[in-house]
């Protein structure tokens, strides 16, 4: 009796799931620095609609976007902009790649408080994460060495940094992070050696920043203002070293999908956003 | 009834005992069939002797000498700290030791095996890193010299265990002969059972190292991850098993990346089951 219960109650949920992923579920994928604020808005936008399933799941931004253009995904995830070969290869597959830019994303540029230093403009930084620069009195501070600290190469602040700081966005640049640089396995792990180390410097997401860590003043070049990472200047654009986070739909997006991304627009989404150490699109 | 009984059992026994060794080959199968394939795009040699790893620049510049550098480095740090200290105690155990010491030593030593690494890896993050950099001046506390103290209280369980057991086994008229013939404890313990079970600590050394050179997770957090040839133990080294722990999320199946760290991963198989053929040459030459 109890066997034949629990073997109803499983077929039950088998069809259940099976007819929900039928008929009202959609894939979400791509970069792993939205992987966490794609799955806070998964876990929301279901709180509220029940009957819907969203999946969300990391691989990196290029994964989200190849899934994209071979349709086994419905919602790319992308912390950059998508390449023309991308669109060219899409365009063949029948798919229309779609942008919507969903939040912002400011790195911040990290040292120690007691560091004299607590202005750079990009090319020093560039110098500084290229080992080219070596001791902090190069830059105005103290005489000490430089102890970069970097993340792993399986985070996608580390590939952003090293294409935006260190290589400038040239697709040529061979710019590579100091051999001797630490590698460090979170952005927690470089806070807590930042505070500890007065001749440490790192970067991490703005979301970090404490009062045991010194976020550093960055600007352009050495004609422009140095700007801190605030939301207000990530937001004006003011602040160098910040990304807008996009969702990439094929075509305009439709049913599900398009639910769920207005979702991610709305005042409840953007809430999310700041939720999540990110910076919200001002609405 | 009976029979048909036992005879089942010892298959069961004996299919288990092979599954081991299956599970091995497929292993290093698997580990062959992934990793020999980055060699078409390096060549070995480079692989092996390559100063820079960038894995995932275009193209990606995949050499390991830094890395083979840098676990070598923590494990000979490893092996000067913990070999002294661990035969030294086995010795204390074995020999000298009174009955309730003894045990309450040995039993520590257990508790010892017992802590994760991880838990290991974090202690000496918080206490052992901000102590070096301090004692030694460094810019960082990150480093070689770090990874190495604390891999040794990993080691050293194994290490003192199995020479322990070694020193245990050896012939009690040994130790009565040399009585006998009015030496000194001290001397009995140097010239005729350190000797005596000579092949026994070794192999419990080479398993220490085993131990050391397989490790992860306490390296992988405190020993900076930075992959730099280094020239003194006071500097960041980045070791073979933290890189394929740090990188394997990330990288793409099917990628030369992914095949690199393949590739690492049959260095490290061929190290350290190296060093347990070594140990276990040394273990049956003690036998006959």
């Amino acid at each position: 009796m109890f066997k034949k219960l629990i073997f109803s109650l499983g077929l039950v949920m088998f069809f259940g799931i099976a007819f929900a992923a039928d008929k009202n579920s959609i894939q979400v994928k791509g970069s792993d620095t939205m992987v966490n604020l794609g799955q806070a808005w998964a876990e929301k936008y279901m709180e509220e609609n029940p009957v819907d399933f969203i999946a969300v799941t990391g691989g990196g931004s290029g994964t989200g976007l190849s899934s994209l253009i071979s349709a086994s995904c419905d919602i790319a995830m992308s912390s950059r902009n998508i390449k023309d070969k991308e669109i060219a290869l899409a365009k063949q597959k029948g798919i229309n790649p779609n942008e919507i830019k969903v939040a912002l994303d400011g790195l911040a540029v990290v040292v120690n408080p007691k560091n004299a230093v607590s202005k750079l403009t990009l090319d020093q930084l560039k110098g500084i994460f290229t080992g080219k620069i070596v001791n902090w009195k190069e830059v105005g501070g103290t005489d000490s060495k430089i102890t970069i600290l970097s993340r792993e190469v399986n985070s996608g602040t580390h590939v952003y940094f090293k294409e935006h700081v260190l290589r400038r966005n040239d697709s040529n640049s061979k710019e590579e992070f100091a051999a001797s640089s630490l590698m460090l396995s979170s952005s927690q792990a470089i806070a807590d050696e930042v505070a500890g180390n007065s001749s440490a410097i790192g970067y991490y997401g703005m979301g970090y920043i404490s009062p045991k860590q010194k976020a550093i003043l960055v600007a352009k070049d050495d004609k422009s203002e140095y700007e801190a990472p605030t939301e207000a200047n990530v937001l004006n654009g003011k602040y160098p070293i910040s990304r807008p986070l996009f969702l990439y739909t094929n075509g305009e997006p439709q049913g599900l999908v398009k639910k769920f991304v207005d979702f991610t627009l709305s005042k409840q989404g953007q809430e999310i956003v700041s939720k999540t150490d990110f910076v919200a699109l001002n609405k | 009834m009976r029979k048909l009984k036992e005879g089942i059992i010892e298959k069961l026994i004996l299919i288990c005992g092979l599954a081991s060794i299956f599970f091995v080959v497929l292993i290093f199968l698997f580990l062959l069939k992934e990793g020999l394939s980055v060699f078409k795009t390096v060549n070995p040699f480079n692989f092996l002797s390559g100063k820079n790893w960038y894995p995932i620049s275009e193209p990606p510049q995949l050499g390991i000498l830094p890395l083979i550098l840098g676990s070598f480095l923590v494990t000979i740090g490893a092996s000067i700290i913990s070999i002294p200290i661990g035969v030294a105690c086995a010795i204390y155990i074995a020999e000298i030791a009174p009955g309730n010491i003894k045990e309450v030593l040995k039993s520590g030593i257990e508790l010892l095996a017992a802590i994760p690494s991880v838990v290991l890896g974090f202690i000496g993050m918080v206490t052992l890193v901000p102590w070096v950099k301090a004692v030694f001046h460094l810019p960082t506390g990150l480093t070689a010299l770090s990874g190495a103290i604390m891999l040794a209280f990993m080691a050293m369980p194994t290490i003192v265990s199995i020479a322990e057991d070694a020193l245990y086994s050896i012939p009690k008229s040994y130790k009565e002969g040399a009585f006998a013939l009015g030496a000194t404890h001290w001397q009995t313990i140097w010239r005729v059972m350190l000797p005596a079970a000579s092949s026994g600590i070794l192999a419990a050394i080479m398993l220490g190292i085993g131990r050391v050179i397989g490790e992860t997770m306490a390296v992988m957090m405190i020993t900076g991850n930075a992959a730099v040839i280094p020239h003194t133990i006071l500097q960041p080294v980045r070791t073979l098993t933290a890189t394929i722990a740090a990188e394997m999320g990330e990288a793409v199946v099917g990628s030369e990346h992914y095949f690199a760290l393949f590739a690492i991963g049959i260095v490290l198989f061929i190290i350290s089951f190296a060093i347990n053929v070594g140990a276990d040459l040394f273990l049956h030459r003690k036998k006959t």
